[in-house]
């Protein structure tokens, strides 16, 4: 038989459709993989492979009554910032102790009710609070790639660094994941996988612990465009219980990836040229363009002028919400307490030792910027930049139907090689932030590999509401530049 | 603070060692919006429940929770504001106001800050007979707090959020009110208003309103000075005694030489002063800023209009219906509206009888009593319909005046049909001009000598009146008793 995790999400479905193999077969697959890999990969934090099991049990029974569900008997990933009903819940902090919420979020949800296996719950940045995974309450995610005859450990990016690695392990066919600031697409980029945050409120936001509510969005990291288009389409739903999602139709992603690009036209924005870019990803870009005008697409240049600020504004806006969402671990109802002598004590102690130094900094940020005195400087600013940066895009759709930036301005990078400078760290989001402080669908594609041999990503960002588009061009450059995978699967050694 | 201030009432004024004061307050009011559900999650409001009852998951802020805005404290927060003749703002934004708090598990309260659903309007208040409308400066939506319970343990505090989430409007008035009573006659109003809609049941025992209030002093005609805030206030009895006790320590500091600082302070009714709580200083930044997790809340003219067009009759305007169709004098009238199901109540009674009358009965007999005994009129033993019997049975002359409060006592203990009551127990009046003859021949033939006094002095007459009603044991129709008194004795 051949192995199961090399398979894409798309691939077992149509296999276990034929009967090639039994979703018991499919999940048991992964449930040893992770066994072998995760003490090295450390990209899940929770395993549940009994439930797997009788998940896995229940989808062959659903499949040989011909009543399969579109993710029968998949084997998924499942981001720790995502509420499982009896399973831990985290966020990867330490705050949250042994929590497990008496709830499912919406979109996990939605995934099992399409018969979807759970394996377990991964990794993530602290409170999604990071770009390499490395704030994590269970330590870092390793990258499954390495450089070229390296055996140093890359970053799988952040914050979404369990879900990136473990799809590009093999560990689980796809995984959802969430993202602020980047948090899906760089990760993607980072790890040679498919990544889309779509449209601000195609995803409930219900039972997904907040970071940053206005930027927050939930999506996949898959092995494939197709891949992505399948997920996408059964965890995004109106949700009465999230008044941010939208009531739209779900379309069928897969078939509108299928329409090609000809006569699609691409905006390239010159903005994105950033000071200290790599002449890889310069070149990566270009190739980009290259593919889709082969492919039948128009090529215009365009202009994002407010670009420069956008990132210095989510600094702000992310940080201020963070810093209320983020009230709540107090440590009166749940989660960690360290008790003090009287109530003030307790909370200082609480949330001194439950909370990491990068969650410290930027509660301590989003509150300056919102105190009496700053608000108008710093938040209210941040705002109008926000309304400035939309109305670039709004002007842009004018000319042209999707825009191609490169995602990361480098490639993944050594463990604390960025953890020490935060500003550094920060401009691993230049490229993904605008997409997010604009409320629009964006997703990393992977299309080639660096000088040291890691994987690179490039970006689509569409219209609201139009990820359809997405997948068209996110389909052109996959079938250009073909799909890449370590080429050494070292941590099943 | 407001730069436009009304003019002091007269007769307001505060004596004080350096002259005449002027005390200026405005009021914040708490009401609890009537709505079986919390203002954005479906848990359910009833008081007295078990603690922690009545919580949801986002009322207890696990993570995750999002919160829902709740469309029927909408339409209570407009119907409100209609009620108030405000300014309804079809757009309006909720705010996150941050501190750290057991009893807060969000650590923030959703309120509305610099964008509230309801702006300006008016209420016309009535102190001793004087007319005088006060501003209303805003009303917004919030979220309630839960409950901190500091005696059940030696060490540790206990948190009941029964009551956390549950929908609140915070209604503002501006500076205008200038003492005690207006302030009471303020809040005795308001809440009539909330009572008539159905948007606040105005239950200040359980909580469901409460007032902070705003106290200054200065000489008239001078700027406002510094303010105190008394928070929480329960009862209209303390508000008064509230404002008296603030305006006469701060008068008393000033005098002496002293400044206010301006600060938020306790009222201590036991002790009748009030108490600094925190000061200016103290004050927390609460970090206000627009909660991302809900849209600005929106709705159309249209949803406005249709509110408006189902809105009850207001008090003021059924005082001066009642005073027109009834001819009701002014005192009357706003007796009879103080109270919605009474305003009905006396409807019921007026309904194709004598307003006056009607009015005399609801306000005398029935709402005397009621007082007396201490029932609402809601749990009034006697009907509107009984009541009605009893002025109709006045009105066609089967019973005196005096037989119908007796009817009344009876119709209270018993209960009963009056017309009924009358006919069984031979209450029914005397008008058979024979019978009547009788007694008043017999009454003449018995007292020569009162015969030959009254033919000098004819007011002695009430006295032949009253033999006459006494040998007919009360039954006799008075009026013709008087008659035939009057021909017998050729009086006239």
């Amino acid at each position: 038989m051949t192995d199961l995790t090399k398979l894409t999400l798309v691939e077992a479905r149509d296999g276990l459709a034929k009967k090639s193999f039994s979703a018991r077969d499919l999940t048991s697959a992964h449930i040893a993989a992770i066994e072998r890999a995760n003490a090295s990969i450390n990209a899940f934090v929770l395993e549940t492979p009994d439930r797997a099991l009788a998940a896995a049990d229940a989808a062959d029974r659903n499949i040989a009554k011909g009543t399969a569900r579109p993710l029968e008997g998949l084997p998924l990933g499942i981001k720790d910032l995502f509420c499982t009903e009896g399973v831990r819940t985290t966020a990867c902090s330490r705050i949250l102790d042994d929590f497990k919420p008496t709830y499912e979020s919406t979109v996990t949800r939605n995934l099992w009710d399409a018969g979807a296996v759970m394996l377990g719950k991964l990794n993530n940045d602290e409170f999604a609070m990071g770009s390499s995974n490395e704030t994590s309450a269970f330590g870092p995610v390793v990258n499954p790639w390495r450089r070229r005859g390296s055996d140093a450990k890359l970053v799988p990016g952040g914050s979404s660094g369990g879900s990136s690695a473990a799809v590009a392990a093999g560990l689980c066919l796809a995984a959802t994941a969430t993202d602020t600031g980047g948090s899906i697409r760089q990760p993607a980029a980072l790890t040679g996988t498919v990544g889309i945050k779509p449209t601000y409120g195609r995803c409930s936001r219900w039972g997904i612990v907040a970071f940053a509510s206005s930027l927050d969005q939930a999506g996949p990291i898959t092995k494939t465009v197709e891949d992505a288009a399948l997920m996408l389409s059964v965890m995004a739903s109106h949700d009465p219980k999230d008044t941010t999602s939208v009531d739209q139709p779900v379309p069928d992603y897969a078939a509108l990836m299928r329409q090609g690009v000809k006569g699609l036209r691409v905006g390239v924005p010159k903005e994105y040229r950033v000071d200290g870019m790599s002449k890889e990803i310069d070149t990566l870009w270009q190739t980009g363009i290259d593919w889709l005008k082969a492919a039948g697409a128009t090529i215009k240049e365009i202009t994002l002028p407010h670009t420069k600020y956008a990132l210095p504004a989510y600094y702000i806006v992310a940080p201020a919400e963070a810093s209320s969402n983020l009230a709540r671990y107090d440590g009166v109802r749940y989660g960690l307490r360290v008790p003090g002598k009287d109530l003030i004590d307790t909370y200082e102690n609480t949330r001194a030792a439950g909370f990491g130094k990068e969650v410290k900094r930027r509660v301590l940020i989003g509150t300056y910027v919102l105190s009496a005195g700053y608000y108008d400087a710093y938040y209210l600013k941040a705002q109008k930049v926000r309304t400035l940066i939309k109305r670039d895009f709004d002007r842009a759709w004018n000319d042209v139907d999707v825009v191609l930036t490169p995602t990361t301005p480098s490639p993944a990078f050594a463990f604390g090689e960025k953890s020490g400078d935060p500003l550094a760290m920060y401009l691993e989001d230049i490229f993904t932030v605008t997409v997010n402080m604009a409320g629009l669908p964006g997703i990393s594609v992977p299309a080639g590999l660096s000088a040291e041999g890691t994987p690179l990503g490039l970006q689509l960002i569409g219209k609201p509401f139009d990820e359809g588009t997405l997948f068209r061009a996110a389909k052109a450059i996959e079938d250009a530049a073909g799909r890449f995978t370590p080429a050494d699967a070292w941590w099943l050694t | 603070m407001h730069d436009k201030v009304a003019a002091p009432s007269n007769g307001n004024l505060i004596p004080g060692a350096t002259g005449d004061w002027e005390v200026v307050i405005g009021m914040e009011v708490h009401a609890q919006v009537n709505s079986r559900a919390k203002l954005f999650s479906g848990a359910a409001t009833a008081f007295g429940a078990e603690p922690n009852a009545h919580v949801s998951l986002v009322d207890a802020a696990m993570p995750g929770m999002l919160p829902v805005i709740n469309e029927e404290c909408v339409a209570q927060a407009v119907r409100t504001g209609l009620g108030l003749k405000a300014q309804i703002n079809l757009k309006s934004i909720f705010d996150r106001k941050n501190y750290f708090y057991p009893d807060l598990p969000q650590g923030y309260q959703i309120s509305q800050y610099k964008q509230p659903i309801v702006g300006e309007g008016e209420i016309e208040i009535e102190v001793d007979g004087t007319a005088k409308t006060v501003g209303i400066e805003r009303l917004h939506l919030e979220q309630d707090a839960g409950k901190s319970i500091h005696d059940q343990h030696p060490e540790y505090s206990y948190v009941d959020l029964n009551r956390s989430g549950v929908a609140l409007m915070e209604i503002v008035s501006k500076p205008d009110l200038r003492s005690a009573k207006e302030a009471q006659a303020y809040v005795t109003k308001l809440r009539t208003i909330l009572r008539y809609l159905g948007t606040c049941d105005g239950d200040m025992e359980k909580g469901n309103l409460r007032a902070d209030v705003n106290v200054s002093v200065r000489k008239p005609g001078a700027p406002l000075g510094t303010r105190c805030e008394i928070k929480n206030v329960n009862s209209i009895r303390f508000i008064g005694q509230a404002v008296d006790v603030e305006a006469r320590r701060q008068i008393d500091i000033i005098e002496d030489g002293g400044k206010i600082d301006q600060e938020t302070r306790l009222f201590d009714p036991g002790k009748g002063e009030t108490r600094s709580m925190r000061s200016k200083e103290e004050a927390h930044d609460y970090r206000y800023f627009p909660d991302p997790d809900l849209l600005p809340l929106e709705f159309t003219e249209d949803y406005v209009a249709h509110l408006r067009h189902d809105l009850p009759e207001l008090p003021d305007e059924k005082k001066a219906r009642f005073m027109a169709e009834y001819g009701l004098a002014s005192y009357d009238a706003s007796v009879l509206v103080a109270e919605r199901e009474r305003a009905d109540y006396f409807q019921a009674v007026a309904k194709g009888r004598d307003g006056k009358t009607a009015a005399n009965w609801v306000i005398n007999e029935l709402l005397g009593r009621l007082n007396k005994e201490g029932h609402d009129i809601a749990d009034s033993p006697v009907s509107a319909d009984q009541v009605g019997g009893i002025v109709d049975l006045i009105a066609n002359g089967t019973i005196s005046g005096k037989l119908a409060k007796d009817l009344f006592e009876i119709v209270w203990s018993e209960g009963g049909d009056p017309a009924e009551i009358v006919e069984t127990r031979g209450m029914k009046q005397v008008t058979d001009t024979g019978a009547i003859e009788t007694a008043v021949d017999a009454v003449i033939a018995a007292n020569p000598d009162k015969v030959e006094q009254v033919k000098a002095k004819p007011s002695m007459i009430g006295w032949f009146v009253g033999q006459v009603m006494k040998a007919s044991g009360g039954k006799a129709n008075p009026q013709a008793v008087n008659e035939i008194l009057k021909a017998k004795l050729g009086l006239e």
